[in-house]
């Protein structure tokens, strides 16, 4: 814990990751009469940093490419092209894709992800016990009694009590939100660098939910633990993050400071997201969301903004020219739209 | 509102046997919904809502075994249906949106194909070509055509939750039991896709049966609400009723602990204390160790059912209720 109190102070200044132009393609099956495959851009060039302690919150629509930049930085992905730089203070800084043996097992172990599903991300033949202390036993930290407390003390800091009646079942006798707990457990037991949260707390219902928020600035402040949060929840964000990012198909169009964003949102995009949260008022009619409706199209986009299809701004400039750069336009957050 | 409502559950009790003793996951709930309603469940993680819903379909696991209890539909009682007749059922009558895609999605065949099977396992209920019919439900949950004949693991998270929104809209069926539907989604595509739901359910006279932990999702779609704590429904009544003049202190509890995103930011409210331990369920009302307005008579007896109208909460000292007003 010394160590990375140590790690915390030293080198602020340096982030804890810098993320350039980052980009994953998939094929999106074969069609016979294209003579190349069809590409999915999940994500397109997406640069940014991450500062030690910093939680940068990640949203955007569904299937715009969260979950696989989020893959990238703890490399569970392989990008198509751009690289991932991690710097813990100790060393050089070093592009991940290069880590190798005990380095990359170290990077391992500082870079921790808590999976979107908790269903599909634990083993259904290991206790909860035994899932939760995985990481200690793979990075072989401490002997069985003091993992015992450790996993003890960290059920009952995500809300699972009394944590004896939780030790020994097994995922499948969890309700989803519990189980969802026991993934948070699992990647905060190491105290790593940082943790790509993966909309961590989407089944939880508020009150669960604060406490876990708590839970995690108190590490972010404690321990200097940086988040890469993804998240649909704008109240979420804005109380765990200090920065947003607004991805649209695989590319960021706005990042700033969270209250910055939620109080001035510049893009379209991020002004029609705002404008659809939900409000716990039945007798409340929320006008229909601005932006056109229809399909995101992921595949083969063509090089004009991404936006453009759905976009209530739009005019020529945007269709003819390429997608927009990320910039300042006289506000603090920067901004990829030629009409913000 | 006249006539027999098309789903009907009394005192339904699920036990789950574990090696620490019998968990109670659902205890003695009792409620109906009419045709063409949305009945809203809410409540904290673990309170029971996926079991009371996996219960109804009688898709439970081993495990767990149903003590008591009755479910009508239509006057059927399909806790004691053959498993043949229940098959006929599912889907077709009464379909299921589950909390997990692991449960739903078959990794090793494409999703557009998984659809189809569940519409040529019904071929009753859509005349339809089934490739046609999966278009129209791509088009419906917002999801790309040519996503169609991609597998499980090229799509999101909300991707798979779309396709499985889809899976159960693909027959029609009576009833929709959505168990945390919308987890996955951006405000714009739920907002589209609780729109559309809306919209289908009005023309098909559907019903549904909505599991969420969000007030705010709750409050959109639900005419009906049903707050669950500890394996007991605690309050039900009109959606508008239960928001504007929640009876009981845990619902008033949930309500209040709303974050905002554009208001003042102001530390977020929380629930007091430990959710109830299910193997050792609190005496009286197993609400008492939590509640700002217990009294001793709370620790000792079951509390009693207070009405106002069509809304009832089970409490002893409903917080500033004016009897019935
Ligand atoms: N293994 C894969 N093979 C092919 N396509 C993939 C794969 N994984 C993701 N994709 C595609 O990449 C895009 C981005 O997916 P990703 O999971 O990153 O989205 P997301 O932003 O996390 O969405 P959600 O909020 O719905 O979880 C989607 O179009 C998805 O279909
Ligand atoms: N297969 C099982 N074996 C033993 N206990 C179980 C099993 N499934 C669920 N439980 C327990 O039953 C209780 C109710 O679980 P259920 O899944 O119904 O909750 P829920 O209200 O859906 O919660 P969430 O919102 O977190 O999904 C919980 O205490 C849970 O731990
Ligand atoms: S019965 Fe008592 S403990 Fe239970 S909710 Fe009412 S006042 Fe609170
Ligand atoms: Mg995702
Ligand atoms: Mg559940």
């Amino acid at each position: 814990m010394a160590e990375t109190a140590q790690r915390a102070s030293a080198e602020d200044a340096r982030p804890l990751l810098t993320v350039e132009r980052l980009r994953k393609h998939f094929p999106a099956g074969k069609t016979r009469f294209r003579r190349h495959t069809p590409l999915v851009h999940a994500v397109d060039d997406v640069s940014f940093t991450l500062a030690r302690g910093e939680s940068l919150g990640l949203v955007g629509e569904s299937g715009c490419g969260k979950t696989t930049t989020g893959k990238m930085l703890v490399r569970l992905i392989e990008p198509t092209a751009g690289r991932v730089v991690f710097d813990d203070g100790a060393g050089q800084p070093t592009d991940i894709a290069t880590l190798r043996g005990k380095h990359l097992k170290e990077f391992r172990r500082h870079a921790q992800i808590i999976f979107q599903d908790p269903y599909e991300s634990m083993n259904p033949r290991r206790t909860i016990f035994d899932t939760i202390a995985e990481p200690l036993q793979v990075q072989k930290i401490g002997a069985l009694p003091e993992r015992l407390d450790r996993v003890t003390e960290m059920l009952a800091l995500v809300g699972l009590t009394p944590p004896r009646t939780f030790l020994f079942r097994y995922p499948h006798e969890l309700s989803g939100g519990q189980r969802q707990r026991v993934a948070i457990a699992r990647a905060l037991i190491v105290e790593p660098a940082f943790v790509v949260a993966d909309e961590p707390t989407s089944m939880l219902d508020v009150s669960v939910r604060t406490g876990i928020m708590r839970l995690m600035s108190d590490l972010a402040a404690g321990l200097g633990i940086s988040y890469l949060y993804i998240t649909h929840d704008l109240a979420v964000a804005r109380y765990m993050c200090d920065r947003i990012a607004v991805m649209y198909l695989g590319k960021i169009v706005e990042i700033g400071a969270t209250e910055e964003i939620l109080r001035s949102p510049q893009h379209p995009y991020t002004q029609a997201l705002l404008s659809a949260v939900p409000v716990p008022d039945p007798t409340v009619e929320r006008p229909p969301v601005t932006i056109k409706g229809g399909v995101a199209r992921q595949v083969d986009p063509p090089a004009r903004c991404r936006f453009f299809d759905r976009c209530p701004l739009a005019d020529d400039s945007c269709e003819t020219n390429d997608h927009p750069p990320l910039e300042h336009k006289g506000q603090e957050q920067l901004v990829a739209c030629y009409k913000a | 509102m006249s006539g027999a409502p098309l789903l009907a559950v009394t005192d339904l009790t699920v036990d789950y046997h574990t090696r620490a003793g019998e968990v109670r996951a659902v205890d003695g709930v009792s409620f109906t919904v009419e045709t063409g309603q949305a009945l809203g469940l809410v409540g904290e993680s673990g309170c029971g809502k996926s079991s009371l819903a996996l219960a109804l379909l009688r898709l439970l696991p081993e495990s767990a075994q149903i003590r008591q209890g009755q479910v009508l539909l239509e006057g059927v009682d399909l806790l004691a249906l053959s498993a043949n007749d229940m098959r006929a059922y599912r889907w077709n009558r009464i379909a299921m949106v589950f909390q997990s895609a692991m449960n739903a999605l078959d990794p090793v065949y494409r999703v557009g194909d998984q659809i189809i099977e569940a519409l040529e396992q019904h071929p009753s209920a859509v005349s339809q070509d089934p490739a046609e019919r999966v278009r129209e439900l791509y088009d419906l949950v917002n999801l790309n055509h040519n996503s169609i004949d991609r597998y499980p693991h090229e799509y999101s998270g909300g991707m798979k939750q779309r396709a499985i929104i889809a899976m159960a809209l693909a027959c029609r069926p009576d009833l929709i039991i959505a168990d945390e539907p919308t987890t996955a989604l951006d405000v714009i595509v739920q907002d589209r896709i609780l729109r559309e739901l809306g919209n289908i359910r009005r023309e098909l006279n559907m019903s549904m049966l909505y599991v969420s932990h969000d007030m705010a999702v709750i409050a959109e779609v639900s005419d009906v609400v049903a707050v669950m704590y500890a394996g007991k429904i605690v309050e039900y009544g009109d959606a508008a009723a239960v928001f504007k003049r929640p009876i009981h202190p845990y619902t008033r509890a949930l309500m209040s602990s709303f974050p905002s995103v554009t208001g003042e930011k102001h530390d977020l409210a929380t629930l007091s204390g430990e959710p109830p331990n299910p193997l050792d369920l609190p005496s009286g009302c197993h609400f008492h160790p939590r509640c700002p307005f217990a009294t001793d008579v709370c620790k000792e007896q079951a509390p009693p059912t207070v009405r106002r109208g069509t809304q009832w909460a089970d409490c002893w000292n409903p917080p500033g209720d004016e009897a019935d007003g």
